[in-house]
Formats: structure tokens, sequence, C-alpha cells
């Protein structure tokens, strides 16, 4: 099918693009590399009064990096991410993350941003972003805010930005070039919405003990999910195929990830804590080795 | 309505469209090249395939005037002459890497650009960078085929 009429608007800056919002609110969407709202456009599942493209704000596809921090405009897209040296050597886990984003194609129109703005519990994106402790730079006329990853992200599809607000910038913290990171997913086909995945950084303290651990999960919830539990299982003691196991088996603690055609939620939930012994297993041995 | 001028396989066409008009359906329809074809309409299939400014896109998932300025490569401008296919699209003729045909420019869109960044591909590397493109005649075995038939002659 092809998308419901909407009015356009392409503004060349950022402070255009928050008047826009400001003006039209609830009227109009962002359109960052649509490749999640223009499907939707197109079935007519969206049938926003008003487009706002942000694709012409130069500043906004920008990465940099201050004072060790990443910094990616929110307009940086997938394939930028994919194909930087330096994110792949400083924020493994981004890079690890994003090849599982959708297929090439959707990764060179695809963009950070949207990928958060979107929300989608079974996105790659916001789950390593998590498990990051990123942080969301939001700008609307009102003033900037600045979000951790469970203020922006509320449920399925839903952050807490608010219409006339526009994420402009996602800030990821420097991260110690010991740590061990693992990215684990499976969908039934590379690039098909996955059924379960979890995201791994994990810090070995010289005597091998875990001196700090993220685990988060993708697929597992209404939004991303930390599997805080785990982490506390496994901060300060030896990380052996036992604790592996039993931090696994933590995870997946009173999860409610839901049941479909493709799996039921028994089913997700044990593919879940597969992916978590996974992920730590890999992230582990990778510490391990850069520990040494 | 917009005015629009996107340079599509190295001429200018120009058009008023809707800010709504897929990039495809202008391709298409007011370009008049037909080569591009819609499949899914939601970035699942891979026939839509275009190059925008030389990186593969689906021209499902953007608005023509978001081409505006900008240089799209399809299907009808891969072969060097009317005599003269493409190597790629000479050794996907070779190894009866198609059947109906109507998957195959968004492949071709998509192989080019990959034989590009990757001109020694292993099978399996061609399997994942096909991944992104449904083909419901061959099994794929013979584009895999024909792809590193291609690479070996662009060489």
């Amino acid at each position: 099918m092809k998308p419901a009429p909407f009015d356009y608007d392409d503004p060349r800056s950022v402070d255009e693009a928050i008047g826009l919002l400001a003006r039209y609110g609830d009227e109009c969407k962002v359109l960052a590399g649509g490749q999640s709202l223009v499907p939707l456009m197109n079935f007519r599942l969206a049938r926003p009064g008003r487009l706002v493209d942000i694709n012409g704000i130069e500043s906004l596809g920008q990465v940099k990096v201050e004072n060790g921090r990443l910094l990616l405009g929110a307009m940086v897209r997938h394939a930028q991410v994919e194909r930087s040296n330096d994110i792949a050597a400083r924020w493994p886990l981004l890079h690890d993350a994003i090849v599982w984003v959708g297929h090439s194609q959707i990764r060179n129109r695809g963009t950070v941003g949207g990928s958060v703005a979107h929300a989608d519990p079974a996105a790659e994106l916001p789950c390593a972003l998590a498990a990051l402790d990123a942080k969301f730079h939001v700008l609307s006329r009102r003033g900037p805010r600045v979000l951790r990853w469970d203020q922006i992200f509320v449920s399925e599809f839903t952050t807490s930005l608010a219409p006339d607000e526009l994420l402009t910038a996602i800030e990821v913290p420097p991260q110690d070039p010991s740590t061990g990171v693992a990215f684990v997913e499976f969908a039934r086909r590379h690039g098909d919405f996955a059924l379960g995945g979890a995201a791994v950084s994990i810090t070995l303290a010289r005597n091998g003990t875990c001196s700090d651990v993220a685990v988060a999960l993708l697929s597992a919830g209404p939004r991303p999910v930390r599997a805080e539990e785990a982490e506390r299982r496994l901060k300060g003691g030896q990380v052996d195929e036992a604790a592996i196991k039993q931090a696994s088996a933590a995870a997946v603690q009173g999860l409610h990830p839901t049941s479909d055609l493709h799996g039921s939620r028994e089913y997700r939930v044990k593919l879940l804590q597969v992916m978590t012994e996974r992920a730590l297993t890999k992230a582990v041995h990778l510490a391990t080795r850069r520990a040494a | 309505m917009r005015k629009i001028a996107v340079q599509i396989n190295g001429r200018v066409v120009e058009g008023e469209v809707e800010p709504r008009l897929l990039l495809g359906d202008f391709i298409r329809d007011n370009a008049g090249l037909t080569g591009t074809h819609f499949g899914c309409e939601h970035g699942v299939c891979g026939a839509c395939t275009v190059q925008l400014d030389g990186e593969p896109v689906r021209s499902c998932l953007m608005f023509a005037v978001q081409a505006h300025g900008r240089r799209i490569a399809t299907v009808e401008g891969m072969a060097p002459s009317a005599t003269e296919l493409h190597p790629l699209q000479q050794a996907f003729h070779e190894s009866h890497a198609l059947q109906c045909g109507f998957c195959t420019p968004g492949i071709l869109m998509t192989m080019e650009a990959f034989l590009r960044a990757e001109p020694d591909p292993s099978p399996e590397r061609i399997r994942a960078a096909l991944a992104g493109n449904l083909c419901r005649c061959t099994g794929y075995q013979n584009i895999v085929t024909g792809v590193r038939l291609a690479a070996d002659r662009m060489k």
C-alpha cells in the first residue's frame, strides 16, 4: 500500500526542527532513517498529519568523542557505526549489536536515534545502550534534558519523549579496555526480529573476580531489561561455569515475554536464559584474555 | 506538491510530486524505469533496492522528495552498452542465477555494491550479503555461484 497524505517539512537546523515540533506537536512525527516509520505508513498503521524530516540537518549526523565519551548524533546511520574502527575498538558492544540490525540496505539508511525513538523491545541498539548505561540528549523549546535508558524507554514503542522534543544525541561512557563484551541473539533468519537476545559487558579484576558487569536482554519485556539480580550475583565473585549458569537462571526470573506464534512465553524464557549463558561465557572469555 | 530533481543513472529527472510519493514509484512512474520492482513495500523483500549515492537502500522506504539533489543508480544503468551486460549480469545469465527475474534487479544493485566493498568474498560472505533479498525461484545456490563468477572476472 501507499502512505496516506501528509504535510512535509525538511528543516536544515535543530533549532528550526524543534520550532516545528513546538508548533505542530502531536500532529507530527519526526522522520529519521524511516526504516521503521515508513513501513508503518505504507501499511497505514501510522498516519501522521505532518512529517518533520531531519535528514537535512548535518550536525545530527556526526560521531564525536569528547572526554573519552562517545557522542552519536541522532542521525548517525547504523552503517556508520558498523564501519567505524574507532567504535569497534573502544565500544565493541555497540559494533557487535549493530551488525544484527536488519540487513545492510536497512543499516545504510537506518539511524541510531530512530532506533531509540522507535523503542521496539526486539531492537538491538536500545538493549546494547541499556547495557552501556548510555545517556540520551533531548531538546525542545522548553530546554534540554538528559535521560538515562530507564527514563527514556517506557514501554513497547513508547518513549518519554514529549511531542515537542527531539532526540539529538546518544552519549556512551568510556569503556575500560579490559572489559569483555558479547552480543548474542536468536532470530529465525538473520535480520529478522530477534526472539531473544542478550548484551553483556564484564570486567574482571586481576584475581579473576568480577569487578563490574552489565547484562541486558532484548525481546524480554515491553522495554530493554537489565538483569539486575544476575548482575548482583556475579559482582565480586569468581565467574566460572557454575556462576554463569546460576546468573543466567536468575536473569530470567520473573520475566514475562509475550507469547505469539513465533514462540510461547515458556520457550522465550528458556531462550533468553540460553542467550544470557552464551553471552556471559563469550564475554568472560574475552575479559579473561584481556585481563591477562 | 514539491519540485524535485533527481539524478538517475546519470540523467536528471525532474518532477512535481506529493511528499508521500515513494522513491520507487518516482523511479517507475516519473522516470519510466520499470526495472525497479516493488514486492512487499515494507522493506523486507529487497526487490526495490536501488543505490543512493552508491549505497544500496530500499526505494519503498524513502520518499522521492528525500532524493532531491541525490544520485540514484538502478538496474537500467548497469550495462555499459545496449549489446553488452555488466559482468555481474553476464555471470547471472550464465549461472542461471535467475528464473522469473522479479527479485534480480534488487539483488544486482545489492551485489554490485557488495563486490566493490568485498572484491573477493567467500560463499558464506555472499550468503550473508544476500540475506536482505528474497528469491522464491532459485533457492539461492546459483545466485551465490553467479556472484562468485562475477567476482573472479572483475578481479
